[in-house]
């Protein structure tokens, strides 16, 4: 449920830069989304459609980038791809992991037209 | 007539521009500005926040209400109440003596930051004190939202299942101390304390644990222990 505020951001951030660039319509959107964010994309999707009507982002066309979770062990420093925050170490079996990529929620992009 | 600017002048034409932006802004940026502000109030007033979240039922307001009929005497409190509708939480804090602001979230599933600045605002913490924030009974979405606090405190009872931190794992990742609640229960319900613990541990090797019972009061005194070490001016019992 969260999703909408989420998308309520999204939109927020949208105008701040659509505004400051004197566009006149957002055409595409680039989101990164990692697989270990709290974001449950078909939550995200139905949110979308209801929270970008009648904004900026109306319209637009969204490129989700999903990030491969990935972590580092605090024990052997090998790095490997996690699907879940519980995963422990391949080589070691350590559960104690830093994870580096896979938290990711950002906008990367806007393209915008005057 | 031009189809762009509606002017009679059919001769001329608009050039488009397209461009593209980069952004590179986090979603929730504007929410962890905020809560920085809130930590930095916290720290200038030298208030010690938590925030505490579980699923809808796992014991927050209990554990609240033993906390502040027991320390009261000795430690100043401020609660901020989150739920989606009604006062009763608060009105449960307000019989213990304790100042306290309810927020109603609507249809909303979490406490945000800037909620948080508005409510310190209205209610004025005092300086010295301990502020109970307690969360939208909620073990998915206040995951995401950081509201300043010093310390966020998980809260899970023996009648949810020990395999709970693994189908929740945000949460017990984010939080920083994990209070296991009506022990007290333990004998009736088929919870693995071990297990519990374990796979929490798997999701944040990091995370302390506290066991314990509003009802019966076996492990309150950890609980405080651990509370009373956490502030800068220790108060001996």
């Amino acid at each position: 449920m969260h999703e909408l505020s989420i998308v309520m951001s999204i939109v927020d951030i949208a105008r701040e830069y659509a505004e400051r660039e004197q566009a006149t319509t957002v055409d595409e959107i680039e989101i990164d989304i990692g697989c270990l964010s709290t974001v449950e994309m078909q939550a995200f999707d139905a949110a979308w459609k209801q929270g970008v009507r009648n904004t900026v982002l109306d319209g637009a066309l969204k490129t989700i980038n999903r990030i491969q979770g990935e972590a580092c062990c605090s024990r052997c420093d090998e790095i490997f791809p996690i699907d879940n925050a519980y995963d422990a170490c391949p080589a070691c079996g350590e559960h104690f992991i830093v994870i580096t990529k896979g938290k990711e929620l950002r906008v990367r992009s806007l393209a915008v037209s005057y | 007539m031009c189809a762009t600017c509606g002017c009679d002048d059919t001769t001329h034409t608009h050039e488009h521009h397209k461009r593209t932006i980069s952004v590179e802004r986090d979603v929730l940026h504007e929410n962890n500005l905020l809560a920085e502000r809130n930590r930095g109030y916290f720290e200038a007033k030298n208030i010690f926040a938590l925030n505490l979240v579980s699923s809808p039922g796992s014991g927050k307001t209990s554990l609240l209400e033993r906390t502040l009929r027991d320390l009261k005497a000795r430690l100043d409190f401020a609660v901020i109440e989150g739920d989606q509708q009604t006062t009763r939480d608060a009105d449960r804090i307000h019989a213990t003596g304790t100042k306290v602001v309810q927020i109603n979230t609507g249809k909303g599933c979490h406490l945000d930051a800037g909620m948080i600045q508005n409510a310190i605002k209205g209610m004025k913490p005092a300086d010295n004190s301990v502020l109970f924030i307690e969360n939208v009974g909620n073990l998915v979405c206040p995951a995401m939202f950081d509201l300043g606090e010093q310390e966020r405190v998980v809260i899970i009872s023996v009648t949810e299942g020990d395999d709970k931190p693994l189908k929740y794992p945000d949460m017990f990742l984010s939080s920083t101390v994990c209070v296991i609640n009506k022990i007290d229960l333990l004998p009736y319900v088929p919870f693995n304390m071990e297990q519990c613990r374990a796979n929490a541990t798997k999701v944040n090797p990091n995370l302390r644990f506290v066991e314990l019972s509003c009802t019966s009061g076996e492990g309150l005194q950890d609980w405080y222990t651990w509370l009373q070490s956490k502030l800068p001016t220790p108060v001996t019992a």
